[in-house]
């Protein structure tokens, strides 16, 4: 049995981690939830957000942290676009035409960024990248407490743009009742690609904070887009609070299992997770849309 | 003819939600015989309908064909037992042929496609669908639709046959058409046919036995002529204009 | 998914019966399978070893494609976790070899009964818990996901490290080991799509046929007239499974070495897809023109390259990602049926 000290570090991690699987979910949810269309993309945009952060270290030495915002924009840009001029005639078409499309999308950049950058990893290397807070017994990475912070503040604001904004209240209308919302005559299509420009942004900012923690690979795309499934559907697809708490769940579970268990039980305990979730709950533990 | 009647319908009661859908229902339908299932909008007629079929299960009561219990039993049991459905809002095998939607249905009842084609021939014809064989049951009229229902639903080679408000939306012309080939089918299957109806003058034409059935309970039970001068049945349609009029007709 | 109302994707590959003498279509629908046949069967003398490595591997993926397609086209499930089965399949036939040494001819049937119960249990799921669209989809996902973290762990069956079957002598046939030369293999697997397309043929055109199309039509209805909907579709679901065993079994003896992370990857999974996609779901040679396409295009376009001097990874994979993307919005019926129509193998309808 682990000393107190490990397991409260543990812990501690796995919460930060949480946290952003949580922003990571919270994409895919507000996509779902909204949009109801199933983004088999998600982790293939966080991994090309992440490139993106290399690249930006690597060529105009902008900390990930600062480059997030840019990034963020520039995905939000090309979500819209995506959706607007493209996956938008799908809303209309079955449920399996739309898991097909954006299967294809993702198999589509995976490809490009394995073309582009060749299999190797990259990383990004800062120069606080293996430094961390000591607050007594607790070691925390500086990384994971900012990555939890930038987090917070980007759920922080998507909360608030969803309360507060007149756009924002309007894409609740659209996930609440996309007939009724057509008929009072609210930009349907407009509001989608909105989402899905949030969407991606968020999963870039994800991208973002994650990328110092990792090696990136072009071939990280599925299994991100299956954790943030699971996280979803943990919490409750088309909850956005349920994919944040689906995150902290997750990000629990997967650190305490490779401390208790094996390094290797991790991903088996997001899986496991999932199996019962959907065997017993199939809507999520807050509850969803289906 | 004398003997056991082919339905039974025993006290049978179901609730949606605290809503009393069906509320202790009983009556019987003798063999051979055209049971009518009347009552204003809500009265529950299509919950008693699912009852039977199959599509829900009672809460109380029993459902006996041929004096054997079928409540509760699922669907494609039901069938199997011997009854065939038609819906309200039809449901054709859109993609598939006519012919083909037959011959799903008789497969029920046969061992072969071959003979399941066979019958399914005989059933379009006793129809009037011959000539609609290879036509794609999405490119049929509504008129046209309500007949492949009833032919599917035969196909199966049912001893009862529950029609589901067949004549809605119909014209006067159609609904003789359809009327016609019903009497003609209930002659040569020699079937028990329970249905639904808003039209009265159908179910004047076709009833040996009238169900009146208003807030989920049986309010009279008879023959036709009876009904229609029946005190409380008139009571419950007062205020629906039309089949107040057809009552009167 | 919707249960009632038209099914979405519904093959036109497959017209109802006509009598032969009357239709000229049905005749040259025979004449090409007859030349395709013989075709077929010649191959290994006409082409290359690379030629029949990749005829082999179109083979592969048409075979499995036509078992992913049962569950799909008749079942109406999306599986994205099909890898599932093949590396059950190839796992349990690979490790009574490697322990035991009795062939595969013999272990292919164990490999088939453990498929047939896990594809069971999903079904069930799916079926009984109503465990339906998106859900069962991701469902699949994470079960091959399971079994890939799981066979890590299984150090008898040589954990990541992987499973090694023997080395053979590829000059030598054997058939009770199914070890021998390329040619083997090929004519292994022409056998094995063959019995799969004549198998799904049988079906159609069986009761088994229409019963699996009036459940995806509407399935209310279907129940309404006598079908055991849950019966039906938990058989799709088993056969589907128990079909993808075979192809594991083969897919282990003929690559002599297993790897969890490469069998059960999700990867391995959408490969198994995107042919039937490709070549048009719920049809009957769907899967067949899928895979020739992809290997064509995919396999094609990176030997042209290699040959040019360019190793561009993932040009293969892209190549089919692009297939799948210009399917989905412009064809999502598949190749199939508009090529059928152009070749005059359609019959009209009215």
């Amino acid at each position: 049995m682990p000393a107190a000290s490990t397991i409260v570090n543990v812990v501690v991690s796995g919460v930060l981690t949480g946290i952003v699987y949580g922003l990571m979910a919270l994409g895919l949810s507000a996509i779902f939830g909204v949009v109801r269309l199933v983004n088999f993309a998600h982790g293939e945009l966080m991994t090309l957000a992440m490139y993106g952060a290399v690249v930006a270290f690597q060529r105009l030495g902008l900390d990930p942290f600062l480059s997030m915002a840019g990034v963020a924009v520039v995905f939000g840009a090309l979500g819209y676009a995506l959706q607007r001029g493209f996956i938008n005639r799908f809303v209309s078409r079955p449920e399996h035409a739309q898991m097909l499309l954006m299967l294809a999308l993702a198999i589509i950049i995976g490809n490009v960024l394995l073309l582009a950058f060749g299999p190797d990893a990259r990383n990004v290397q800062t120069s606080y990248q293996l430094d961390s807070f000591e607050l007594g017994p607790l070691l925390v990475d500086k990384v994971r407490v900012y990555a939890a912070i930038a987090a917070l503040v980007t759920t922080a604001l998507l909360g608030a743009f969803f309360r507060l904004t007149l756009t924002g209240k309007a894409i609740r209308a659209c996930a609440d009742n996309p007939l009724g919302a057509r008929v009072a005559g609210l930009p349907v299509a407009h509001l989608y690609a909105v989402t899905f420009g949030i969407g991606a942004a968020t999963v870039a900012v994800a991208g973002c904070a994650t990328v110092q923690l990792i090696d990136v690979t072009p071939g990280l795309g599925p299994a991100y887009t299956l954790l943030a499934f699971v996280i979803v559907i943990v919490g409750g697809l088309g909850s956005m609070v349920g994919a944040l708490l689906g995150g902290l769940i997750i990000g629990l579970s997967e650190a305490l299992a490779g401390l208790l268990v094996s390094p290797s039980a991790k991903s088996m305990v997001s899986f496991g997770l999932l199996a019962v979730i959907l065997l017993v709950w199939p809507r999520g533990l807050l509850g969803g849309r289906r | 003819m004398t003997g056991h009647p082919l339905l039974q319908v025993e006290d049978v009661s179901k609730a949606f939600r605290g809503v009393r859908a069906v509320e202790g229902v009983s009556f019987e339908v003798a063999r051979h015989t055209i049971t009518a299932l009347i009552g204003p909008n809500g009265a529950g007629k299509t919950t008693l309908f699912s009852l039977i079929a199959g599509a829900q299960r009672p809460d109380r009561g029993q459902i006996r064909l041929n004096g054997r219990a079928i409540g509760g039993l699922p669907a494609h049991r039901v069938c199997a037992a011997g009854v065939g459905r038609t819906f309200q809002l039809v449901k054709p095998f859109a993609g598939m042929t006519v012919l083909d939607n037959a011959i799903v249905g008789a497969l029920r009842g046969e061992r072969t496609v071959a003979g399941a084609r066979a019958r399914a021939v005989a059933v379009l014809g006793m129809l009037g669908l011959s000539g609609k064989a290879s036509s794609l049951a999405s490119h049929l009229t509504l008129a046209d639709r309500r007949r492949l229902e009833v032919a599917r639903a035969l196909a199966t080679r049912p001893s009862l046959l529950l029609l589901d408000e067949m004549m809605a939306g119909l014209r006067p012309t159609e609904i003789d058409e359809l009327l016609g080939v019903l009497r003609t089918v209930h002659r040569e299957e020699g079937l028990t046919i329970l249905l639904t109806e808003h039209v009265m003058r159908a179910v004047m034409a076709l009833a040996e036995q009238i169900v009146v059935l208003h807030h989920g309970q049986v309010i009279a039970r008879g023959l036709p002529a009876a009904i229609v001068r029946d005190a409380a049945v008139l009571d419950c349609y007062l205020g629906e204009e039309d089949a107040y009029q057809g009552l009167g007709a | 998914m919707s249960e009632s109302g038209t099914a979405p994707e519904v093959s036109t590959g497959v017209a109802a019966a006509k009598p032969a003498h009357a239709d000229p279509a049905r005749r040259r629908r025979l004449v090409a399978m007859g030349l395709l046949g013989l075709a077929s069967l010649a191959m290994p003398l006409l082409g290359t070893s690379y030629l029949l490595s990749a005829a082999t591997l179109a083979l592969y993926l048409a075979y499995v494609g036509q078992a992913w397609n049962v569950m799909m086209g008749f079942a109406g499930q999306l599986s994205l976790g099909h890898s599932l089965y093949v590396g059950l399949g190839a796992y349990v036939a690979a490790g009574i070899f490697v322990h035991t040494g009795v062939g595969p001819w013999a272990s292919v049937w164990l490999a088939v009964g453990a498929c047939a119960a896990v594809g069971a249990f999903i079904g069930l799921l799916a079926f009984r818990l109503r465990i339906a669209g998106v859900q069962l989809s991701l469902l699949t996902i994470a079960f091959a996901e399971l079994a890939r973290i799981g066979f890590d762990h299984i150090d008898a069956l040589g954990g990541p490290g992987g499973l090694f079957l023997p080395v053979v002598n590829r000059g030598h046939v054997d058939l009770l080991g199914f070890r021998g030369p390329p040619t083997l293999y090929y004519y292994a697997m022409l056998l094995l799509a063959a019995g799969a397309l004549a198998l799904c043929a049988l079906l159609l055109r069986s009761r088994a046929g229409y019963y699996w199309r009036a459940i995806r039509e509407d399935e209310a209805a279907a129940e309404a007239v006598g079908i055991n909907t849950f019966r039906w579709k938990m058989f799709a679901v088993v056969l589907s499974s128990a079909m993808t065993a075979v192809a594991g079994t083969f897919f282990a003896f003929y690559n002599n070495s297993l790897f969890p992370e490469q069998i059960f990857g999700f990867e391995r999974s959408v490969e198994i897809l995107v042919g039937p996609v490709v070549g048009g779901l719920g049809t009957l040679f769907g899967p067949i023109v899928g895979a020739v396409t992809l290997v064509v295009l995919g396999d094609g376009t990176t030997e042209l390259l290699n040959r040019a001097g360019v190793d561009l990874p993932g040009v293969r994979q892209g190549i089919h990602g692009l297939l799948l993307l210009l399917v989905t919005i412009y064809m999502p019926n598949g190749i199939w049926p508009p090529l059928a129509r152009a070749l005059g193998f359609e019959a009209k309808r009215l």
